[in-house]
């Protein structure tokens, strides 16, 4: 009741959501081990002590690995790490840092969707000027466009979540359902799956906004208009037709029994995807690393799991959206920027480095060395019983990927999706009613924090 | 010859004079952890309050407007209407448990009574967030008992976390982890009474009801205002419990549930500092107005009392 410790409620949300590194922001959870930017507080050892040093929030599972491969390999530059949580909490401690003018590392891990906020608040470096053009051509084009604005590049891109949808073949198999490649087949195929009294076909969580912002995405919704050169002005669009056509598939699903409405990232549903209660988790390239890492096995419980690309709006022009992913950032608080625009450039990127991510299952990486790597194409994913499922789905669906323009308010965009989402769970709103709604407050909202609403 | 009272006058004087200066020696570890750690952050809170800064815009000085939106704010308005209907429901009950408990325990004197004084201070005895964190696996429809139960009788298992029930839900959890460390408080005011009362009350024909209504419950009447104030300012300022359930509640716990958590969300999650400062100097107004309504209603009735 009374606030007993910030810092517990903190590693409560971390015992009972365990997320990946990789995986999306949700809107709580993750772990403090420790935090602070000065040199004095690694978490690491500095290997070359006469070097420079450049401190590093990240909260990959593999970071200490990484950091320390890093430090062994480079005489100009030292890594100084430490974990000042994961997603939201880490985000907490940056803003605060931001807010104070002092404490902020010099390179923070970020999330693509959170870095206009932070450009808007000035607390990244415009790695343009810092060469950021060296690596562009070690990424796919909508990958960059996620960190961009404009001419200006203000992160450097590591893991992404292109998206896809797994199924459990032995389901389908059983109720004699075909992979379905359209979203009218999936439906179908729920519909089937219930009439026969099978599990649900997938799920509709209210909060994971950043999912179905991505499924509308899909479907045509440029809900931003905004860069962050320009930042007084703002288009927002969240209700046109191909997004309501996207809100009412899910809200007919829902009303029909086809999907649940169970929140994802915690034990209910990561239990309920282990004892076979959905046939899919329409999700993304990090799904079957988070998945082993929570304890989903697939062995000894007869579930064969697959992968299978996103189901379509219209197969013969095919979208490829985004789900999560990170980046690596450098705070305006650095002392030496093209320094710490180094380590962002080169952390996290050699071939060993981008390795231990691949066989960790840490990171689904975005750099086009690993990316393009026969190696990486054919390994065969033990998660999906042996398929090559970055060659035959991962890979093409990110190459696809086109980028997107977030808003600098992401976090409250999603607080209100998610309320969104609530009213259509429990039927309240319609999905069309929900995302005119929806439109109503976000315009409201902008035009509150001092934008021009285009 | 000097006159003996002006002998001892003299240093006596002294001393007087060296006295204040002693005194803020003493209080002064306690003075400045107070005004570092109290003081300085209300005073620079309150500062914040009076600015304004949207995302978009510079820093202006915003006076009582800040103020004057909080109270028009239908997410703030929402938090605290929560907290008071929360409070209003879940005092008594609490009142009622933790009441009954001491009086039964006070009436006991067998060795059960001591084990059951344990067993009922437990759940205080474990930190919030853990108790918090079994009570949401005991809810789950997945790993709780429910389910279970409810197939017995052939019923599907309510969802103790959807926004329909989410009330009862944390009423059940808030009640379980305090009621125990009431009833410690009213049972060590119970202990205080002289037990010589009771005998004159047995003498006179009281039944150990009586007693316990008429002589115990009225006696203890300061503890149980104490209490009352207690589980007012800490319902009003409700945050530990929703926030650790918030993940798993399907979305019925959102960023404005209680005054304390949309305080928390404005500032960490939406970077808008000055407007949760704002937020949190008018929860602190509430607290004040209830507490100061509680006191003086309780005061005149006392006076009546009497």
């Amino acid at each position: 009741m009374k606030t007993k410790s910030l810092l517990a409620v903190v590693s409560a949300g971390a015992l009972l959501v365990t997320l990946a590194g990789c995986s999306p922001d949700v809107s709580a959870g993750g772990s403090t081990d420790s935090a602070g930017g000065d040199a004095g507080s690694c978490s690491n050892t500095i290997v070359n002590k006469d070097a420079p040093q450049v401190s590093v929030w990240a909260w990959y599972p593999n970071i200490n690995t990484v950091v320390d491969m890093f430090n062994k390999s480079h005489d100009d530059v030292q890594v100084c790490w430490s974990n000042a949580g994961q997603g939201a909490d880490e985000y907490a401690k940056f803003s605060t840092a931001i807010a104070a003018g002092t404490g902020a590392p010099d390179v923070v891990m970020l999330e693509a969707e959170v870095v206009p906020g932070f450009i808007l608040q000035d607390a990244l470096v415009d790695l343009s000027e810092h060469g950021a053009d060296d690596v562009k051509a070690n990424f796919s084009a909508g990958a960059w466009k996620d960190v961009s604005s404009g001419d200006s590049v203000y992160a450097i891109p590591v893991d992404g979540g292109p998206m896809a949808m797994i199924y459990r073949a032995d389901i389908f198999a059983k109720y004699g359902i075909a992979v379905p490649t359209t979203w009218d087949e999936y439906a179908a195929a729920g519909q089937q799956l219930k009439d026969a009294g099978g599990p649900f076909m997938g799920d509709f969580g209210s909060n994971v906004p950043a999912w179905f912002t991505a499924l509308m995405t899909q479907n045509g919704q440029k809900a931003w208009d905004y860069e962050s050169a320009d930042p007084q002005n703002i288009g927002v669009e969240l209700n046109d037709s191909g997004s309501k056509k996207v809100a009412d598939y899910w809200a007919d699903l829902v009303k029909k029994g086809i999907v649940d409405t169970q929140d994802q990232f915690n034990t209910d549903y990561i239990g309920g995807l282990a004892n076979g209660s959905y046939a899919t988790y329409v999700s993304a390239a990090w799904a079957p690393g988070y998945l082993t890492g929570a304890g989903a096995s697939t062995e000894g419980d007869g579930a064969d799991w697959k992968a299978a690309p996103l189901p379509q709006w219209d197969p013969a022009n095919p979208v490829s959206v985004n789900w999560g992913g990170s980046t690596f950032a450098v705070t305006t608080q650095a002392k030496d920027k093209d320094l710490a625009a180094t380590v962002a450039k080169e952390l996290y990127a050699s071939d060993e480095e981008l390795q231990d991510g691949v066989d960790t299952q840490t990171i689904f990486p975005l750099n086009q060395k690993i990316l393009a790597s026969d190696a990486f194409a054919d390994t065969p994913v033990k998660f999906f019983g042996g398929q090559t499922a970055n060659k035959e789905v991962y890979i093409p669906a990110e190459n696809a990927y086109e980028g997107y323009t977030y808003s600098p308010f992401t976090t409250y965009y999603y607080s209100e999706l998610t309320k969104a989402m609530v009213s259509i769970i429990d039927g309240s709103k319609s999905g069309s009613d929900a995302l005119d709604d929806l439109q109503g407050t976000m315009t409201d909202y902008a035009k509150a924090q001092g934008f021009t609403v285009k | 010859m000097t006159h003996p009272a002006a002998v001892l006058r003299a240093p006596s004087r002294r001393r007087n004079l060296r006295r204040p200066w002693i005194g803020w020696l003493f209080i002064a570890p306690f003075g400045a952890i107070f005004l570092v750690f109290l003081v300085a952050p209300l005073a620079y809170a309150f500062y914040l309050s009076l600015f304004s800064k949207g995302l978009a815009t510079g820093t202006i000085f915003a006076g009582a407007g800040n103020y004057i939106k909080a109270f028009t704010d239908p997410e703030f308005l929402s938090g605290i209407w929560f907290v008071i209907r929360f409070a209003v429901i879940l005092i008594p009950i609490q009142m009622a448990v933790s009441l009954a408990a001491a009086l039964v325990l006070d009436a006991l004197t067998t060795r059960l009574s001591r084990f059951a004084r344990l067993a009922i201070f437990v759940p205080y005895a474990i930190p919030a967030v853990v108790g918090t964190l079994m009570w949401g696996f005991l809810y789950s429809p997945t790993f709780g008992p429910l389910t279970d139960l409810f197939k017995v009788v052939n019923q599907s298992a309510p969802e103790i976390l959807s926004s329909g029930n989410i009330f009862g839900g944390l009423l059940n959890i808030v009640v379980w982890q305090w009621a125990g460390y009431y009833m410690i408080i009213i049972y060590a005011a119970l202990r205080g009474i002289d037990p010589s009362i009771y005998e004159a009350a047995r003498i006179d024909g009281a039944t150990p009801r009586q007693i316990a209504l008429r002589i115990k419950v009225p006696m203890i009447s300061s503890a149980m205002a104490l209490i009352l104030v207690f589980a007012l300012i800490g319902t009003l300022q409700f945050f530990t419990e929703p926030q650790v359930l918030r993940p798993i509640s399907n979305g019925s716990i959102t960023s404005s549930f209680t005054p304390n958590i949309y305080a928390f969300d404005l500032a960490f999650r939406f970077s808008q500092f000055n407007y949760a400062s704002t937020i949190s100097f008018s929860l602190g107004i509430v607290v004040f107005i209830a507490v100061y309504i509680f006191l003086f209603a309780s005061r005149k009735r006392r006076g009546g009392l009497s």
